[in-house]
């Protein structure tokens, strides 16, 4: 029963934790978009005035698809119609349950791994879990019986059987390091350090490694520079085209929540996934009262600051819209102050002292805290390269993938086993 | 700012090794858009942007918006349906119907003069063909919106009166 109620607690938490992140990164990647281009992106849609920069966009988002008409093409095939946008969501949230968010937590004496699933081929079942996601693509583009999305489709399998060659090569080269297929060895391995001051990341024993796995990554997502299943410059919208309303949301939502993924993968494998750099968990442990200390005062700081520019706000903009707008300073100036003093709180109650069992909680935290920083970074460095770079074309996307990608792997994973057999 | 980027022509001859591996152009790529990223985040008030129900762009006196029609002193319509304007329409968007005026010096007047706004091209044809100057595009309106197609479609009474909206 215990195990079960964890369970079902861990896989709240990833649920919120990409759910959560999926409306951020809608938000991310609308606003950087805008920022990139010199536009300023969404800032009308408000909660009683506050726009907070555009986030309230995604859930008018939501909204408006919520209450679309969901127009269907008169000759799809129903059944794989409906199930499509379902499995793509399924499956993109089904990889989560392998990926370690954090080393454990103890809760009243009792240590909980803090991941789902502790498989002991968790990074195939990564591999082959993430590959089902093509087959809502395809199942999309054949049931919708359009040209357009079944080439959508026959593109996400192209580009899928050539990337997935890649991006396991790419994982051979980190397992034949870490010696292991399980996902928590890998996370715990790269808590060492090589040559005592170097951290052993994925990256660091695995730079070419990582930059296929970073390729591969972005073609399995089918985001740009590889979004070719989606070209809408040639084939309109790609599979999801005959979709709408909550349908092609949750196509929509589904391309976030591969983006997480993605992001939490590149985290995991190649740069130590919840690990701390040079603070392994007994330092942290360690020297927990001091790291919440800095902690505190760095959040009240960067609060006092954040809310200072709200209040310089306050001042110069008053009245300036002339409706429920003009109370957003004053609510900034507030929800920042407040947090001020909830540090300041914080700190006076000692937060030095803390306590055994204090330090292992935070210890807990700052690197649950650690890995959502790093999938936070990678999925932005999607949205980044996205508005960077133009689509490739369809052959060179063939090209790369097998004429310079798959030689580079191969010749990495030669060069890492015998490396591996020397050392 | 200005941003170099690859000389016009580059083939893959004349690539150099370090362009044909793509990672550093790509690295060259993300600095240029973070650049403009960070800029814009510190500057948000210098975005060119205009927010459009707020603040509205002002177009200069030749500008064409919606169409009026002049009065004489006594509040009529200069307007003798002479059909020039309806005639050269490109789009056949104007319709007038004549009537005989009562006052003999005049010899007619419009009884309707109806502008589809929807058919309307904004060409200006209409304003060059007149003889007696009695339609003007000089209202500057571009707001030209209603929810039914039958508001488009304009009146009279609405182009003599009423310069403050585009439709009824």
């Amino acid at each position: 029963m215990d195990l079960v109620l964890e369970t079902l607690a861990k896989i709240g938490f990833m649920f919120a934790l990409i759910m959560g992140m999926v409306v951020v990164l809608i938000w991310m990647e609308r606003k950087g978009a805008a920022f990139i281009q010199d536009r300023t992106g969404p800032n009308r849609a408000a909660i009683g005035g506050v726009r907070l920069a555009g986030l309230v966009h995604p859930i008018a988002d939501v909204f408006k698809l919520l209450f679309k008409e969901d127009v269907e093409p008169e000759n799809r095939h129903k059944a794989l119609y409906n199930l499509a946008p379902w499995l793509v969501m399924t499956v993109a949230l089904s990889t989560y349950a392998v990926i370690p968010f954090g080393d454990y937590i103890m809760v009243g004496g009792k240590k909980i791994g803090l991941l789902a699933a502790d498989l002991e081929v968790g990074l195939l079942f990564v591999l082959a879990v993430a590959s089902l996601g093509t087959y809502g693509v395809v199942m999309a583009g054949w049931a919708s019986n359009n040209k357009f999305t079944f080439l959508g489709g026959i593109r996400a399998t192209a580009q899928m059987i050539s990337y997935e060659i890649n991006m396991g090569l790419a994982l051979m080269g980190l397992v034949l390091v870490f010696s292991s297929l399980r996902i928590t060895d890998i996370a715990a391995g790269q808590g060492d350090l090589i040559f005592g001051f170097l951290p052993k990341w994925g990256v660091i024993v695995q730079p070419i490694g990582f930059l296929l796995f970073l390729t591969s990554v972005y073609a399995e997502t089918n985001r740009n520079p590889f979004d070719l299943p989606e070209g809408e410059s040639e084939i309109v919208a790609g599979y999801h085209l005959e979709y709408s309303s909550m349908k092609f949301a949750l196509f929509f939502m589904a391309e976030y929540a591969h983006m997480v993924i993605g992001a939490a993968l590149i985290a995991t494998f190649y740069f130590g996934g919840y690990q701390v750099p040079w603070l392994p968990r007994p330092a942290l442990e360690a020297h927990a009262g001091l790291l919440l200390t800095i902690k505190l005062v760095g959040v009240l700081v960067f609060s006092l600051l954040i809310a200072l520019l709200f209040a310089r706000r306050v001042v110069r903009e008053k009245g300036k819209f002339g409706d429920a707008r003009d109370r957003e300073p004053g609510l900034g100036v507030g929800f920042w102050g407040l947090l001020a003093v909830a540090a300041a709180v914080g700190l006076v109650m000692k937060p030095w002292g803390i306590g055994p069992e204090g330090a292992s909680l935070f210890a807990s935290l700052i690197q649950v805290g650690m890995f959502v920083a790093k999938v936070v970074f990678f999925a932005w460095l999607f949205i980044w390269v996205r508005w960077t770079l133009p689509r490739f074309r369809y052959d060179q996307l063939m090209r790369i993938g097998w004429k310079v990608m798959l030689p580079i792997g191969l010749a990495n994973l030669v060069v890492t086993a015998l490396v591996m057999a020397i050392v | 700012m200005r941003f170099e980027g690859l000389p016009l022509g580059a083939t893959d001859k004349k690539r150099s090794f370090r362009d044909k591996i793509y990672f550093w152009e790509i690295l060259r790529g993300l600095g240029v858009t973070v650049r403009h990223l960070v800029h814009n985040i510190l500057h948000t008030d210098d975005m060119p942007t205009m927010q459009y129900p707020e603040e509205k762009r002002v177009y200069g006196p030749r500008f064409r918006g919606r169409h009026r029609l002049m009065q004489r002193e006594d509040g009529s319509p200069r307007c003798v349906a002479c059909q020039m304007c309806s005639t050269v329409c490109p789009a056949d968007c104007i319709t007038i119907e004549g009537a005989e005026h009562p006052d003999p010096a005049i010899e007619k007047f419009p009884e309707s003069f109806d502008i589809d706004l929807l058919r309307c091209v904004f060409c200006g044809l209409c304003e060059e063909a007149c003889p007696c100057d009695a339609i003007r595009m000089d209202t500057g309106i571009y707001e030209i919106a209603a929810d039914s197609r039958e508001k488009f479609v304009v009146d009279k009474d609405f182009l003599l009166n009423d310069n403050s909206r585009g439709t009824r």
